[in-house]
């Protein structure tokens, strides 16, 4: 097994993920450095996924590295019925660095076994995504000057967003408070909360969150998806409850910062855009740096 | 007084006792006992001090490898074994439940890699009183209830 692969946000520890930080903020001071020059990163997307994918491929071309791969499976030999293992084989013969998406979870760790160069998880399912909390923590970190002692609200769908579930389980060696806003059916599952629990760390649940953002340092808001709702009634009557609104950041603390992992629906309205404590956009761009961070770490840069 | 025995006694090999009733038929699926040659006994609903109603297996001439025995473990945890040599009792063992399941058990996880390609299970027992088994690959828990074991 390769152990340089980023898997699973839970492979790295506390102390890594702050090197990351710093590794992260020296790119974006610096962003174009000829670090992967003369290496060939295989990009390869078994679903489609513009955001992320434009993302690597933006990180690997500022450090200089040239790109293969294909962008859903439908132009790849999948169709054919090649298994992931012949497939990966494959590449890891091509190229320096495995960039993967794939619906099945589980499918980046089984990558990584077979794989004689690093493979860095872009998404396997429903399962984790460590780059996309990798570029939470960093836009965290950067709007906050720390990741310790935050109380970070978390909105919306937090029964199957694994983006909550990684950022929370990351967030946990910092000493935080965590507030959770979801309608009783996308609850927090209990194998989270009674993780907190276990540790000792405050978490406060509630089902509207009108009047309590003014402890929050970070706001962390999520879509609600109508096919997440067995009964339609259910989801028309909390739908919008869980909207942000302008007026709703007033007497909110001055370091608060509004995050969103994207594509945003209706959750957060229009008018928050022009808010300086609206976040969302940029967190995108520091995902770019964030990436840069760990190629450099799992390739030893 | 010697106590009448409810199965009749082995000459050698291996007594499975104290299962719980409702597990005896999976028991036997999970040691492929219909695989074995010798004599076996079954015995089910007999009472039990400790249970109220259990199962007993007795199987002529067959001493379990670890990796075997580990099987059952997982069914039932902390399953009494005892090894006869000439009619008498000479090694008592307690199996214990393993940290690792590789090989044996299927993923819940519809949509976990191990369900869709050739590959070797392996999970992590993250609770051994309550059985749950957290999926290497996906990550996902596989508990008591949900346990299947592979062809």
């Amino acid at each position: 097994m390769n152990n340089k692969s980023f898997v699973s946000i839970n492979d790295y520890s506390k102390d890594e993920i702050l090197e990351l930080m710093n590794t992260a903020s020296k790119f974006e001071e610096n962003p174009n450095q000829n670090l992967l020059k003369d290496k060939v990163v295989a990009s390869v997307f078994f679903e489609p996924s513009t955001r992320t994918r434009l993302s690597f491929e933006t990180a690997i071309n500022r450090l200089g590295g040239r790109v293969i791969g294909f962008t859903d499976a439908s132009s790849s030999s999948v169709t054919k019925g090649e298994s992931l293992k012949d497939t990966i084989k494959m590449l890891s013969n091509y190229a320096d660095l495995i960039v993967m998406r794939h619906p099945l979870e589980g499918a980046a760790r089984y990558a990584s076994e077979i794989s004689d160069v690093p493979v860095i998880n872009a998404g396997d399912g429903a399962n984790q995504h460590p780059t996309q909390t990798m570029l939470d923590l960093y836009s965290i970190y950067k709007t906050q000057g720390s990741l310790d002692d935050l109380n970070i609200f978390m909105v919306g769908d937090l029964k199957y967003g694994r983006t909550v579930h990684s950022l929370l389980m990351a967030m946990a060696d910092f000493n935080p408070t965590f507030n959770f806003i979801s309608p009783e059916s996308l609850k927090m599952p209990r194998a989270y909360t009674s993780y907190l629990m276990e540790r000792g760390i405050p978490y406060y649940e509630h089902l509207e969150f009108t009047d309590i953002l003014e402890r929050a340092d970070v706001l962390y808001m999520t879509r609600v998806q109508k096919e997440r709702f067995a009964d339609v009634i259910e989801y028309e009557k909390v739908k919008n409850v869980y909207v942000l609104r302008n007026a709703m950041l007033e007497g909110t603390k001055s370091n608060l910062k509004v995050l969103h992992p994207l594509p945003r629906v209706n959750e957060i309205a229009l008018d928050v855009d022009e808010n300086e404590k609206a976040y969302y956009f940029e967190q995108a761009l520091n995902g770019v740096y964030a990436r840069q961070a760990i190629i450099s770490k799992v390739m030893d840069l | 007084m010697k106590k009448e025995l409810q199965v009749s006694a082995i000459k050698n090999g291996t007594v499975i006792d104290h299962i719980p009733p409702h597990l005896l038929f999976k028991v036997i699926k999970l040691l492929e006992l219909e695989k074995i040659k010798t004599a076996i006994t079954i015995g089910n609903n007999y009472t039990s001090n400790k249970l109220g109603v259990k199962a007993i297996i007795k199987i002529e001439e067959k001493y379990f490898e670890d990796n075997e025995i580990n099987k059952i473990a997982l069914i039932i945890p902390n399953v009494k074994l005892s090894i006869i040599k000439n009619y008498e009792v000479v090694d008592k063992k307690v199996i214990e439940v393993p940290d690792k399941v590789v090989g044996l058990v299927e993923c819940m996880n519809p949509k976990c890699i191990t369900n869709h390609e050739d590959i070797v299970t392996r999970f992590k027992v993250t609770d051994k009183k309550e059985i749950d088994l957290k999926c290497l690959y996906c990550e996902k828990i596989t508990d008591y209830n949900n346990i299947e074991i592979r062809k």
